[in-house]
């Protein structure tokens, strides 16, 4: 017991990564083993990381110290860099969104026939990449989880996509790439002048590096190295969320994916980005951080308003539900935003400020959960349809809810999520993230109430050209949904539920940590 | 040190010479009995290499001593004393990492070529002396045994790549590779016989003993006119741009054992020469060059990757890729840092490993549809996914990707290049054409960092039009699956890649431990050269004085 609490970490992380290997051991042609197998494999990290849960609800509440259930280990001495893991209450969360949505995309994906060995495979080592990016503490470990976790959802595009993969998936990864290569140098850069890769040593020694000592390691003058290696991580990271205007990539690749690839894809993946500007962007460059928030809120707000209207002006399912993703990380981004201007800066004098960065941070991180769940399940009900009907374009579809009404009601249920209804999940963060935001960027908050707008809009849009109007004679012959599909969604909803009524269940850890930073 | 009575080196070395010559005294028809014979001689040298490696990992010696102090395994006999000649193996924490690589890549390429047919004697013997040539340069601390062993890897080669290449371009090949590498070498033997006849003006008896040689400091000048010929000359033999124009053509030609040989550990010969008799030797004349030689070595990184990207035969795209990739071998020599070398260290098997892997999947692919050509392949993951799966990885390594053994190599080379851009010279630098680090090496990191982008679209180019795309099996009559033997290369290249991606302990210490006395030696050199006042501080009066050299005055 002492063993498995000490090196949890390490097993969540490479649990489904052997699990991939066993997988990929079993005989090609038996599906049915593989396909259950890969769900149970997928199981034992959604335990441990709720074992994590569990514990840290019981013990660690509260309790002094960032980074719970840590494990160092040396792992490249040469260089500085070692092999440290643990998680707070904001990489906890996201571990457990990404062992819940994982069994499920699994799930969604047991009618894959084509290669189905290999794409079980892929997913459980996606697994595994995202389950060590939120848990390294290690700057090279994270960029190695970064860089690493490229490669499965590639593949995932590039074999099991739709009719423009092979653009697809080439634009996703070669952007991704381009856009961390700048993160590679200022890491090397870091790592070189402070000797260490050590997430919370950097977030010290790198903040106060002395110039002059700096000078010497490297050759260059620290003020401008800062600014250029800001700008770096702030590029890296915001493709990934995506901020506008680095989002083209997006709608590409969540359009062309596998429908599992796009419940991963918009379920987590996204979250790197977001979580890589709380773990990294801001506690490593705070002054440049502080003085761009001005920036960042407004891309934030660009991004929600331009999704917005992005979203409303699609005519293919996906497509909208795929903008609707940069609508609602624009609102993380806000919340990030506030965290940015605050972070680093004394509020003795100000404690209302204090109080909004808590509010508006809080509200990032529960958005970002919400969004995954709402996101993944939107996804998947677009592939549901998409099964049976072979299409997504709006235009074609119409009062689908007289012949699968059942489908018709767990699509209102999630879209009203995704809309932000009170009473479900989405309005808890989006209110909280607007309430921290109105004190330090209200013009912002003020022009993202037009995407907001939007939102309803669009989401109305989708339901209403899939569900509504008459019953068109080509869809009258579509099957119900089946059991394994409610398997899929029913977790989800619930899950959305809970939140929506009850967010201090997953609020009081994230709080925990949120505390600590302010 | 690790003193052991057997000679594990020399029978690492000679023993695939007296296989190849049993090979020659056996009958023609007995093509299997060679072909074991073949495979007994490679798993030997893998194992005893093993031990070398393993035993001189876990037997360190203390990080600043002198290098004559940190070889291991080391055995002395006198040859020719008069001259100062003798037979002395040895091997560094760099040497023994390398005659490991070339085990592991004789025994793929032994087992890869397992269905040759056409002269199956005669081409295991040659392979064997290839091997063994490589073996020799690898744990040679004789100046003139590491210069015999040079020249006895590339004729092989040239015998090799003339009989069993590739038809259409063989002759011109094996003749374009021969005549670069030998006029190189020719330019090396000169630079180093220069040098011989100078040691008696340092007061020490002419020897070729490079434990000697390794703590000789030579004049200024004299370092700075005979560095270039002596370094470049090695350096042809990396693909050093403009110099590497030999080296695709010599991969196209070769047959596939031979490329793996020839990519896989042929061109880490050039590097490691270069570094061992060019720069650890000649110090000073380093710390004059290297800022020039950095520009070259950006090219060949930038270059090499855009010429790949342009390429429709893979072969020739891969040819291109070492090109790029060896560029940054070179690259991590020209940033004289510690972590430079260290890392061009790592990236020397990383990549030889890598290459090897690559031109076995060409290999299995071209044996089965008989073409190369990017634009005709299409589908090959259905008949052949082993060699997706290898490709694919392979192809990972090769553009750095985190968790594989290349990114362990490419981060500490971009780490020297940043310490590098620390190295002030002050105003008036004492360098060729009075470069100074401190300028430029960020320039030269930001640039050769697109490397990495370029490797990724090339190489994702290659997996999606050959792998993927539809697959029409009437188009492909010879296609028949991969053989279990092959297989065993696929997997044993790809965890070795794995496993130093993962745990880089298992090399770095060692690697390390071999380039420190070259590091440290770079370094002192640094601080004197730039006190000094400036001897020869133009590019012209090194030439003239070369010329001068020449014409005898």
């Amino acid at each position: 017991m002492d063993w498995l609490l000490n090196n949890i970490v390490t097993l969540t992380i490479f649990t489904p990564i052997i699990g991939a290997l066993i997988v990929f051991l079993l005989p090609d042609d038996e599906k049915w083993i593989i396909r259950r197998s890969t769900f149970f494999l997928s199981m034992v990290p959604l335990a441990l990381s709720l074992t994590m849960w569990f514990i840290w609800a019981d013990q660690y509440r509260g309790m002094a110290g960032m980074f719970h259930f840590t494990q160092q280990v040396e792992w490249f001495p040469a260089i500085g860099a070692s092999y440290h893991v643990g998680v707070d209450g904001i990489s906890l969360p996201m571990i457990l969104l990404s062992t819940v949505l994982t069994p499920l995309a699994i799930l969604a994906s047991f009618n894959i026939e084509d290669k189905t060995k290999m794409f079980m495979v892929l997913l459980l080592m996606m697994e595994g990449a995202m389950i060590g990016l939120f848990a390294s503490l290690d700057l090279m470990i994270f960029f190695i989880f970064w860089e690493i976790g490229l490669v499965p959802i590639y593949f995932l595009i590039r074999i099991w996509g739709g009719k423009d993969r092979v653009y697809a998936s080439f634009k996703f990864f070669i952007y991704t790439m381009a856009g961390s290569l700048g993160l590679l140098l200022s890491v090397q850069i870091m790592g070189l002048s402070t000797g260490t890769f050590d997430i919370p040593q950097l977030m010290d020694v790198w903040v106060n590096m002395d110039s002059q000592t700096f000078l010497e390691t490297t050759g260059l003058g620290l003020t401008n190295v800062k600014i250029l290696a800001y700008a770096a991580f702030f590029v890296a990271f915001a493709i990934k969320v995506p901020i506008w205007p680095f989002h083209t990539w997006l709608p590409d690749a969540h359009t062309q994916a596998p429908t599992a690839g796009s419940m991963i894809l918009a379920g987590v993946l996204l979250k790197l980005g977001a979580y890589g500007f709380i773990r990294l962007v801001i506690p490593m460059f705070p002054e440049q951080a502080h003085a761009t928030a001005g920036l960042l809120a407004t891309l934030g707000m660009l991004s929600i308003v331009l999704g917005g209207f992005a979203a409303f002006g699609q005519w293919d399912f996906k497509r909208l539900v795929a903008y609707s993703s940069i609508n609602h990380m624009g609102f993380v981004v806000l919340g990030i935003a506030v965290m940015a201007y605050v972070y680093g800066i004394d509020t003795e004098t100000n404690p209302a400020l204090r109080l909004d960065a808590i509010m508006a941070t809080n509200g990032a991180v529960l958005q970002m959960i919400n969004h995954g769940l709402s996101a993944a399940g939107m996804f998947f009900l677009v592939g549901v349809i998409y099964e049976r009907a072979h299409t997504r374009d709006l235009k074609r579809f119409g009062g689908i809810w007289s012949i699968m009404p059942v489908y018709g009601g767990i699509l209102i249920f999630t879209s009203m999520a995704s809309l932000g209804l009170p009473g479900l999940n989405g309005f808890v963060g989006e209110f909280m993230i607007t309430r921290g935001a109105w004190g330090p960027f209200y013009v912002q908050v003020a022009f993202s109430m037009i995407g907001l707008l939007m939102t309803g809009a669009y989401i109305l849009k989708g339901i209403g050209e899939v569900l509504h109007g008459p019953t068109k004679k080509e869809w009258a012959a579509l099957p119900k949904m089946t059991f394994m599909e409610h398997v899929v969604i029913w977790p989800l909803m619930i899950m959305m539920l809970v939140l929506g009524i009850w967010p201090q269940a997953v609020l009081a850890i994230i709080n925990d940590t949120v505390t600590l930073l302010f | 040190m690790i003193e052991s009575g057997f000679p594990f080196l020399s029978v690492i070395t000679i023993s695939p010479i007296v296989a190849a010559i049993i090979m020659l005294l056996m009958p023609k028809e007995r093509g299997t009995e060679v072909k074991v014979l073949a495979l007994g001689t490679m798993i030997l040298g893998l194992v005893l290499s093993a031990y070398v490696y393993f035993g001189y990992l876990g037997n360190l010696p203390p990080a600043d001593a002198l290098w004559a102090d940190k070889l291991a395994f080391v055995e002395e006999y006198n040859w020719i004393p008069s001259i100062g000649f003798g037979y002395i193996a040895g091997v560094d924490g760099m040497s023994a990492t390398l005659v490991f690589l070339t085990a592991l890549v004789g025994l793929g390429g032994t087992l890869i070529s397992w269905g040759i047919t056409d002269r199956t004697r005669e081409f295991y013997a040659f392979f064997m002396l290839l091997v063994a040539g490589v073996h020799g340069v690898f744990i040679a601390v004789d100046g003139l045994m590491l210069f015999f062993f040079y020249e006895l890897a590339v004729l092989p080669m040239y015998v090799m790549i003339v009989i069993w290449g590739w038809k259409s371009r063989r002759e011109y090949a094996a003749m374009k590779l021969t005549l670069y590498l030998l006029i190189g070498s020719f330019v090396s033997i000169i630079a180093f016989l220069v040098l011989y006849f100078q040691m008696d003006t340092l007061g020490v008896t002419r020897t070729f003993d490079l434990r000697v040689w390794s703590e000789l400091q030579f004049p200024f000048e004299t370092q700075v006119i005979w560095f270039m010929p002596m370094f470049m000359g090695f350096i042809v033999l990396a693909g050093m741009f403009p110099f590497h124009n030999w080296s695709p053509d010599g991969h196209v030609a070769a047959p596939t054992a031979v490329s793996m040989i020839h990519a896989g550990v042929l061109m880490k010969l050039g590097a490691y020469a270069a570094m061992r008799m060019g720069v650890q030797m000649l110090p000073e004349g380093t710390v004059y060059w290297m800022p020039f030689v950095i520009i070259l070595t950006t090219i060949n990184v930038v270059y090499g990757a855009l010429i790949a990207m342009r390429q429709n035969d893979m072969k020739y795209m891969i040819g291109y890729s070492s090109v790029s990739h060896m560029g940054l071998v070179a690259m991590g020599f020209a940033t004289m840092t510690l972590n430079g070398f260290v890392g061009a260290g790592i990236q020397m098997v990383s990549h030889g490993i890598m290459t090897a892997l690559f031109f076995t999947i060409v290999g299995i692919i071209y044996d089965r549809a008989h073409s190369r050509d990017m634009t005709v392949l299409s589908g090959m993951m259905k008949p052949l996914p082993w060699a997706m799966v290898a490709f694919s990885i392979s192809s990972l390594v090769s553009m750095g990707m985190p968790g594989f053994s290349g990114f362990i190599a490419e981060f500490p080379i971009f780490m020297g290049i940043w310490e590098g851009n620390a190295l002030n010279f002050g105003p008036t630098p004492n360098t060729f054409l009075g470069l100074n680090p401190a300028a430029f090496y960020d320039i030269v990191a930001l640039l050769s960092v697109l490397g990495i982008v370029l490797t990724a679209a090339y190489l994702l180019r290659a997996i999606t039009s050959v792998f993927f795309g539809e697959y029409n099996p009437k188009e492909w009559e010879d296609m028949r699956p991969i053989l279990p033997i092959d297989k065993v290369v696929i997997v044993l290249f790809i965890v070795c890649m794995v496993a130093i991606g993962m745990f880089p302990n298992v090399i770095a210490p060692i690697v390390e431990s071999g380039v420190q006395p070259v590091a440290a030696r770079v370094n002192e050199a640094m601080a004197n050269t730039q006190n000094m006042q400036t001897v020869s501080d133009s590019a012209g009066q090194a030439v003239s004085g070369l010329i001068r050299f020449l014409s005898g005055s």
